[in-house]
């Protein structure tokens, strides 16, 4: 009887361990946090270029994280990528003449929208889409720019 | 046409064990709602299968992620970019070499000791026994060991990934001293929930059923002598080895 106790109490500390490992493994060693509660507004923004931006992706504004990009999409009509993010519903204050940008974190880094705070006095709702936006760099349109500026004809 | 009777034969050995694996996998799924209403049955097996698996498991993570920890900073280092070392071992870790080295672990220590103990049951007619008891040996015997290899081999993988991200950390932060707050603030970003860890925890289910299925498909028909039985050991450790080497391709495949 004794014996059997004793496999029963080690069987069962084995499987709070391993139940505990896949917890602490899934809360703090992924991105759980991000996907979290889902209240909060979406908003768009259509950029020209959005280089290498993907779903799911950081949305800051003065480097603080306050949403996530949901989807990209292209629109059939003008062929700019529209970006719709969802951000937090604490931030409900956001300028709606704010400016949208796509920034790149380090050299190599991901890349993730920064959005500058406008002066407007009415706040983004639901849906809004914002309008001043800023695209991202591209280095091979940079690099091309700087060596046509410099061979150019009558250039520096 | 001698030369090709040699592979034709080769293949139609294996359609045919495929098939009778498949089978007897339909048959353990069969009786499984009757094996659940004795829990006490399957528990006991989860302590011969996972709990004495515990101490290799935790050992081999733990060395496993020291090296990801030593080799992933030697290369990252070149490029000046050791911040990173936090994601690359969790990422190995969870998404490919947790669930692949626990499984062939898995298939060396308990799948080896299900096919010697079901053979050996075999071989000395402990199984026609229970057959002329009106005991069905598949409902007593083998399911409740098949249930028990699902069950312990998902909390093993756990078991492995967190040891192994503790080596890791270990080797990355007090050794190379890689910053801390980077090593864990990259794993946030960089690891998803969904993507990296769900489907580290689906390919550990998929490799625990296929582990104990061949273990004890092995054990069960294996040809009850001496021979057979130690036959029949050698095969569960080759044909576990192949099927979550294969099988890890094909999830890789279909989920990344």
């Amino acid at each position: 009887m004794k014996q059997t106790r004793t496999i029963e109490i080690v069987t069962g500390a084995f499987i709070i361990l391993g139940i505990f490992s896949l917890y602490i493994i899934a809360t703090s060693a992924t991105n759980i946090g991000s996907y979290g509660d889902n209240k909060g507004y979406t908003v768009t923004a259509s950029f020209n270029n959005i280089g290498g931006l993907k779903p799911r992706a950081a949305v800051t504004m003065a480097g603080v994280s306050i949403g996530r990009v949901t989807a990209i999409n292209l629109d059939p009509k003008s062929f700019t990528a529209v970006v719709s993010m969802q951000i937090d519903g604490r931030y409900n204050d956001v300028p709606d003449d704010s400016t949208a940008s796509i920034l790149t974190a380090g050299l190599l880094g991901e890349q993730y929208i920064g959005i500058d705070a406008g002066g407007s006095s009415t706040s983004l709702k639901d849906g809004a889409k914002i309008q001043y936006t800023q695209d991202s760099l591209v280095l091979e349109k940079l690099i091309q720019q700087f060596f046509s500026k410099a061979t150019a004809p009558g250039g520096k | 046409m001698n030369f090709l009777r040699e592979p034709y034969y080769i293949i139609l050995g294996f359609m045919e064990m495929l098939g009778a694996a498949g089978l007897f996998l339909l048959r353990l799924l069969r009786y499984t709602p009757h094996a659940l209403r004795r829990p006490s049955l399957i528990f006991q097996q989860v302590f011969t299968i996972g709990a004495m698996s515990l101490v290799l498991i935790m050992v081999s993570g733990l060395f496993v992620g020291m090296v990801l920890g030593l080799q992933g900073f030697n290369t990252l280092n070149k490029f000046a970019s050791t911040a990173a070392l936090g994601t690359l071992v969790a990422l190995s870790l969870l998404r490919e070499l947790g669930p692949v080295i626990t499984a062939l672990l898995y298939a060396g220590r308990a799948g080896t000791a299900l096919t010697s103990e079901i053979g050996l049951m075999r071989a000395t007619e402990q199984l026609a026994g229970m057959e002329m008891m009106a005991v069905d040996p598949v409902r007593r015997i083998v399911v409740p060991r098949f249930l028990a290899g699902v069950i312990s081999m998902p909390l093993l993988v756990g078991i492995f990934n967190a040891v192994g991200m503790l080596g890791g950390y270990l080797v990355g932060v007090k050794l190379m001293h890689v910053d801390q707050g980077s090593f864990w603030s990259q794993i946030h970003t960089h690891v998803d929930l969904y993507e990296d860890f769900r489907s580290g925890v689906i390919k550990s289910f998929v490799f625990g059923i296929a582990a104990t299925l061949i273990a004890v498909f092995e054990g069960y028909y294996a040809q009850p002598t001496a021979e057979g039985v130690s036959r029949a050991t050698t095969r569960t450790v080759v044909n576990s080895a192949v099927a979550v080497l294969a099988l890890d391709y094909l999830l890789t495949a279909f989920m990344f």
